[in-house]
């Protein structure tokens, strides 16, 4: 049994499509903690000491965000920023996340083609999310691939919401009882679309 | 009844016409002053030989002039001085009592009489030094201090001089002035002592009971007291009382013998913490003001012109070489104490001139038969005229040799600059937060509050508050508004808070103030009047109920938070949009154009809260909408 801690971030969630959708799925699986930080911290008053305590009492830490001009929404930069301390974090002394992983689960608005070489964004997905992977590296967790949802506007149009959702649901369910195959995972970019990294059942 | 009336009249006159001229011509009150007791005395004979009494009586003066000093002297300010006081204030009279005492035996004077001269020349001018220093701003600069602890020393000096004098009598003096003096002993016979007739043991007691009298008295019994009379809100009564405070010391003082400007000066350094304190000071201020002048128009009237022309080479020079011996034993201390650049200039020019505790002296020695009274007539000329010239000093300093060194003290006169303080009206639920705020972030406050009730209650806290009625003039000017970098006024009395506004903006174009206001109106009454923020008292708490209503509804905390800072950008651009049509003559309910505005504002406003995405310039969730999302929106 693992502990999962889903950071939730989305500024406007009245207009939002997906990441409502995947909060749900989030807040009625049971041994999850959910935690919509622009609800908590409307002010950006974020509690430092309540935040790491959280932390500490999770296994798995989700950040579940839509990309904003190819970062987290500012609430959870501020949250980094501010709760991520040196000497708790990383640097001397800061070894209180050792071990734990940091999984990002992020819907973009382009479709798929506009990442990569050849596509208007320039960089792969997984490009614009390296400074996540080295804060996780740098705080001594192991950083998961992303579970992403391109085109995320219309997905609740062409069905794929349904299977993105699902997707997370399971993830979740696996990560909890230890059915997640981290090995297979570390081979991947990302998880999209079926085949997830799991162990014994399939998805 | 005339007589007075016109005596008061001629001084008065001389007083409002001479001072103002002397100031703006930059010559500062005192010399003011003392041209125009020149005027009225020797030049056109208005006033002549009352002034000598009317000069005893203002000599009260320096007495409130020193409680006011203390008034400003924290105790522990007082304890850090010891060495100045004791060893810069001690090593100047001793020196310069020696140094002319011995010129003046060396001049053929009596050796009992060349003393006597030692000690009355020792002193300088509390009085014109003080004031000047004050009226310079210079009072906190270590020259100021130095001066300052010097002065105090002397003053405390007089005490056991006057009781040494009389030691020194020359027979036959004592024979001659023997028949004067049984005039001046009838005359004094209403004087009372208390210690009279007792051994030195018991007047030391009786010394010390006093002293311990005004020092516990003011710690313990002053409070109630000011509460109680503060109580009655009579502001006369209060002032009445300051008047009896200083009064009954000074008398207290005088009856056990020792200088009334000592008792006051302490009594002023206990009362120093007190929240009574800028009240006490404003209502003793005019009085100390009044006295002062007068008292060096005496000074400048009882110049005996006749006899300078007989004797104007000796009196000129006696007064020149007075002056510079004065100024080089000051000097060395200045360097032994290691006072700098203009520091060291400002202390030896200050305090180079004789002073008023001269006069008393001088009379004193005369009736004990110490100094022949032709002798003594020389020396109160040269006394008053090193007073005269004093001014001319202290405006030298200012003009040639301070530009000079002030180039080399740059650096560390930011050390001495003080922190800018911030004078809070009001202590009531608005400034108390104010104040708490300001402190606990290292700035300094003076906080005042007209009840006595609520300085009181917050005292028992710990808030340091002060009694008054921030919207007088005089007591705001007590606090500090001069010096001060900002004032919050956090009354809620609106006329007295836009007269504080008025008034504060009128003294001090530079100053920052910060201004609670009622409602709206009371905005744009504010703004008129010179206030840089307008707080509305309730208006932030009401957008914060209105988010916490939204929230309890359901909305979205961030949500509506955007909405709360929304309505609160959207509120300050409806003011901005009506303040043109504010008219200050006329109540809003009755400007039409005020009022046909105001409904125009409120529905823009009523459109941007509703439709939240739409409304005045989106300015909810603008910056949040999706790509297309807000096309969407309006197509569903």
């Amino acid at each position: 049994m693992k502990s999962i801690l889903v950071l939730y971030a989305h500024p406007a969630p009245r207009h939002s499509k997906t990441n409502k959708e995947l909060a749900k799925v989030a807040q009625a699986t049971e041994g999850v903690t959910f935690v919509d930080l622009y609800a908590q911290y409307p002010r950006f008053k974020i509690n430092i000491d309540k935040e790491q305590e959280q932390l500490l009492a999770h296994d798995i830490i989700i950040f579940q965000f839509p990309l904003m001009w190819y970062s987290t929404p500012s609430i959870l930069k501020e949250w980094q920023d501010l709760v991520l301390e040196y000497g708790f974090a990383y640097g001397e002394g800061g070894k209180a996340l050792e071990g734990k992983c940091l999984f990002p689960v992020v819907s973009v608005g382009g479709p798929e083609t506009a990442y990569g070489e050849d596509g208007y964004n320039n960089f792969e997905l997984r490009t614009f999310l390296t400074p996540l992977e080295q804060t996780a590296k740098l705080c001594s967790m192991k950083f998961l691939p992303p579970l992403a949802l391109y085109s995320s506007l219309r997905s609740h149009k062409d069905g794929r919401l349904e299977d993105h959702v699902a997707h997370y649901a399971a993830l979740l369910s696996a990560l909890k009882n230890d059915k997640f195959d981290y090995k297979a995972a570390s081979a991947r970019q990302l998880l999209i679309e079926g085949d997830l990294p799991l162990i014994g059942e399939t998805a | 009844m005339s007589g007075y009336l016109f005596q008061a009249f001629i001084y008065l006159c001389a007083a409002v016409i001479a001072v103002p001229i002397a100031k703006r011509l930059g010559l500062g009150s005192v010399l003011g002053y003392l041209i125009a007791g020149i005027v009225i005395g020797p030049v056109i004979g208005l006033v002549g030989s009352e002034t000598q009494d009317i000069q005893h009586f203002a000599e009260f003066g320096v007495v409130m002039m020193l409680f006011i000093v203390g008034l400003e002297l924290e105790p522990k300010a007082l304890w850090d001085m010891r060495n100045r006081l004791l060893g810069l204030g001690g090593l100047q009279v001793g020196l310069t009592a020696l140094v002319i005492g011995g010129v003046a035996y060396a001049l053929g004077v009596p050796w009992q009489s060349s003393i006597a001269v030692g000690l009355v020349f020792s002193l300088s001018s509390t009085a014109i030094v003080l004031q000047t220093l004050n009226e310079k701003g210079l009072m906190k600069s270590d020259g100021g201090q130095s001066s300052f602890s010097v002065l105090l020393f002397q003053d405390i000096a007089v005490i056991p001089m006057l009781a040494l004098v009389p030691l020194l009598a020359i027979q036959q003096l004592v024979d001659k002035s023997h028949q004067t003096d049984l005039e001046a002993a009838a005359e004094q016979g209403l004087e009372l002592s208390l210690i009279d007739g007792l051994a030195g043991w018991q007047v030391g007691g009786v010394t010390i009971l006093a002293i311990a009298a005004v020092i516990v008295g003011g710690h313990y019994l002053s409070r109630p007291l000011f509460r109680f009379i503060a109580g009655a809100k009579l502001r006369e009564v209060f002032t009445a009382a300051a008047l009896l405070l200083v009064i009954g010391i000074a008398l207290l003082m005088t009856l056990v013998g020792l200088s009334p400007a000592l008792g006051t000066f302490l009594a002023g350094v206990v009362l120093a913490n007190s929240e009574f304190r800028h009240e006490l000071e404003s209502d003793i201020d005019p009085f100390k003001g009044l006295l002062l002048g007068l008292f060096f128009i005496t000074v400048g009237a009882g110049i005996n012109f006749g006899y300078l022309f007989d004797q104007f080479a000796v009196v000129i020079g006696l007064t020149i070489g007075l002056m510079s011996v004065k100024a080089i034993i000051l000097y060395c201390l200045a360097v032994t104490f290691k006072l700098k650049g203009a520091d060291r200039w400002l202390f030896t020019l200050g305090l180079a001139q004789a002073g008023e505790f001269g006069f008393v002296l001088l009379s004193f020695t005369v009736q004990n038969g110490v100094i022949a009274s032709e002798l003594s007539q020389l020396l109160l000329l040269v006394v008053a005229l090193s007073m005269l010239l004093t001014p001319l000093l202290f405006i030298g300093y200012e003009r040639f040799l301070l530009p000079k060194l002030t180039k080399d003290q740059q650096r560390e006169e930011d050390k001495i600059t003080e922190q800018g303080t911030v004078i809070i009206a009001g202590t009531g639920r608005f400034g108390q937060i104010v104040n708490r705020m300001l402190l606990g972030n290292g700035y300094k406050t003076v906080v005042l509050d007209l009840s006595a009730e609520a300085v009181d209650r917050v005292g028992r806290f710990g808030v340091k508050t002060f009694f008054g009625d921030a919207s007088r003039p005089d007591l705001l000017h007590a606090a500090g508004l001069h010096e001060a970098k900002m004032i919050v006024v956090a009354i809620d009395d609106e006329e007295r808070a836009l007269e504080i506004v008025r008034h504060a903006r009128q003294v001090r174009p530079d100053i920052h103030i910060v201004a609670r206001a009622r409602d709206r109106n009371s905005v744009y009454d504010m703004y008129f009047a010179g206030a840089n923020d307008m707080i509305r008292e309730t208006f932030d708490s009401s957008v914060r109920a209105g988010r916490s209503a939204l929230e309890g509804l359901g909305v979205h905390p961030y949500e509506a938070e955007k909405i709360a800072s929304a309505f609160v950008e959207l509120d300050l651009w409806g003011i901005r949009q009506l303040a043109e049509l504010h008219n200050p003559e006329m109540p809003s309910h009755e400007n039409e154009a005020y009022i046909a505005r105001a409904k125009e504002v409120r529905d823009e406003m009523d459109r941007a809260m509703a439709g939240a995405s739409q409304g005045h310039k989106g300015a909810v969730d603008r910056a949040w909408m999706p790509p297309g999302q807000r096309t969407a929106d309006l197509e569903e």
